[in-house]
């Protein structure tokens, strides 16, 4: 039996699997394919205080290994997160992240005092990091300043799990994370997208409506590999590594350069199936290796 | 019951989401048939080796392509026909790219990964007589759907558009379910010109129901139309998809109600639904 739980704080996750926020719906979705309680939790999509329509269409292309999107945050707004999907979620035996989104300190804060009084909602995701709004998200996650304002504010008035998702687009994501660790994070979600854009040479016009959007996938993993790593190095609040994981192995890459979880994102759309996989891919690993305790793969690269 | 009435019924309580089946499911299912039609199109028949769920005219698989470089997603395909006797489905695509072009290349015995049944099906209880518009690739869902439609009983008749008589493909099978009319932009087969340049669309009084699918710009053309003869349309899309269902949020569509998933919402809507 090999022990896969791990903590993010002070939430107990029951193995280090989490799914990211944007791709999994509020896993529902995914309750035909497989049951979602194995999970080590469910992070949702990114809610805001109002309803949001998001950008115009088209919001995504497909480019090498990888995809752009630029859906804007699109969701229905904390109100009716909390009264009518909540109710359909709630049963289910597995941590609830709520990944919360705004374009103002006022409207951060006003989502996280609705998320906090939910018992069963044990932790928040920042989201200092969307590229794809005009107003605020990625803004409070490029500067350290404003990435420690928005966490402070957030920290006074939250009592929950609170991890902070950076932006890669920074010259050094280990100066923020340390900047967010000083004001009171709980734990750190690394990375979001990376900022990017395509263009058809045939109607020479942008792929997104937007322009430019945030790339995901594989093709991204080893430059968020060496991000998780870098922060790791720079802070002692717990890492959830993302960033192009597709199966067990890329999952195990990135406990062994520092993360104490990780989130399956993109790799959702192509594998309904792919994070409780990724779960038996760890187990199996741990078995193979005779590793009783998966926390033991946790910061375990070898440099010598 | 008149479209206008029908359309403040949407408005209220949205037709989204009700030709939905239930069970969705990942499967590898083995290629029976992969048979070329032509240059351009080919049908990959699949058999299941579970009991096939139930799946309505218009919904559609997401596909896997193994051995494809430069693509990463799932391919969403619409189901062309459905055989619950053999517990097969067919895929008719047409090669676009690279992803359609390995398709093409797969063989019998190979095993294709299928996330199915997506989406909601056309509506298919009130209608008697219908007009079914296919234009280009646009007619893969619409035998399945003449099939079904002819199993009850409704009065099928099919309009299919191409730009030259080569490209006509499949006739004959959906000849079985309904009496096909046939519009080439160059005249060869047919009458000339585009499907509602035929003379069968000075005569729409003639149908309960139209159903559409093709290029947008047809697909609008043949709105138009229905809208002018008060005749109720629907219309299934083809936006950029990634997950299928309903998670990433991509394929979005402008509704009467703001932006609907195409995967999960669509990919047949309404046309009194959408901002056309």
């Amino acid at each position: 039996m090999v022990k896969m739980s791990v903590k993010i704080g002070k939430m107990v996750c029951k193995n280090p699997i989490l799914t990211a926020s944007g791709t999994f719906g509020y896993g529902l979705e995914f309750d035909d394919f497989f049951d979602v309680e194995t999970l080590g939790g469910i992070i949702v999509k990114g809610t805001t205080l109002n309803p949001r329509e998001g950008n115009p269409y088209p919001r995504m292309t497909e480019t090498a290994s990888g995809m752009l999107n630029a859906v804007g945050l699109q969701n229905k707004g904390v109100n009716v997160f909390i009264n009518n999907i909540l109710p359909k979620i709630q049963h289910y035996q597995t941590n609830i992240i709520v990944n919360v989104s705004g374009s103002n300190i006022k409207e951060y804060l006003a989502v996280t005092k609705k998320i906090e009084k939910i018992k069963k909602i044990p932790a928040i995701e920042l989201n200092i990091s969307c590229p794809n709004v005009k107003m605020g998200g990625m803004a409070f996650g490029t500067s350290c300043s404003a990435a420690s304002q928005i966490v402070r504010a957030v920290r006074k008035i939250y009592s929950g799990v609170l991890i902070v998702k950076l932006s890669p687009n920074v010259t050094n994501i280990a100066e923020i994370a340390k900047a967010v660790e000083n004001a009171g994070a709980d734990a750190i979600s690394a990375v979001n997208t990376f900022l990017g854009m395509a263009i058809d040479i045939n109607t020479k016009k942008p792929k997104l409506s937007t322009i430019t959007g945030g790339l995901s996938g594989p093709a991204i993993k080893p430059i968020a590999l060496r991000m998780v790593w870098q922060i790791s190095k720079a802070v002692k609040i717990p890492i959830i590594g993302l960033g192009g994981i597709m199966n067990g192995k890329d999952a195990i890459e990135f406990m062994l350069a520092g993360a104490t979880a990780v989130q399956i994102g993109t790799a959702n759309f192509i594998d309904p199936t792919i994070s409780f996989k990724i779960i038996e891919e760890i187990r199996n690993y741990c078995i193979k290796n005779n590793i009783s305790d998966v926390k033991k793969i946790i910061s375990g690269m070898k440099t010598k | 019951m008149p479209v206008g009435k029908q359309c403040l019924h949407q408005k209220n309580q949205s037709s989204l989401n009700q030709h939905q089946t239930k069970q969705k499911r990942i499967e590898d299912l083995k290629i029976v048939k992969n048979k070329k039609l032509n240059s351009d199109y080919f049908i990959i028949e699949l058999v299941s080796s579970k009991t096939l769920p139930e799946i309505l005219p218009g919904q559609f698989a997401e596909v896997i392509i193994k051995n494809s470089k430069n693509t990463f997603l799932r391919r969403p395909l619409s189901v062309h026909n459905v055989n619950y006797n053999k517990n097969t489905i067919s895929l008719l695509i047409k090669i676009v790219g690279e992803g359609t072009s390995q398709l093409a290349l797969l063989k019998k015995d190979n095993f294709l990964n299928l996330v199915y049944p997506l989406g909601n099906g056309f509506s298919t209880n009130n209608p008697t007589r219908v007009l079914l518009v296919g234009g280009g690739c646009g007619i893969a869902p619409l035998l399945y759907l003449a099939k079904i439609l002819n199993s009850k009983k409704y009065e099928v008749d099919i309009i299919i558009g191409v730009r030259k008589s080569t490209d006509l493909i499949l006739i004959d099978k959906y000849s079985k379910y309904g009496k096909v009319y046939i519009t080439t932009e160059d005249g060869s087969t047919g009458e000339k010109g585009f499907v509602i340049n035929h003379s069968i669309f000075s005569q729409l009084n003639n149908y309960s129901m139209i159903y559409a699918c093709g290029p947008e710009i047809m697909m609008k053309a043949v709105v138009r139309c229905a809208h002018k003869a008060k005749i109720n349309c629907e219309v299934s899309l083809e936006n950029l998809m990634a997950c299928g269902i309903g998670v990433c949020l991509c394929c979005v569509t402008n509704t009467i109600v703001g932006h609907k998933c195409v995967c999960t919402e669509g990919p047949v809507f309404n046309s009194k639904d959408l901002l056309w």
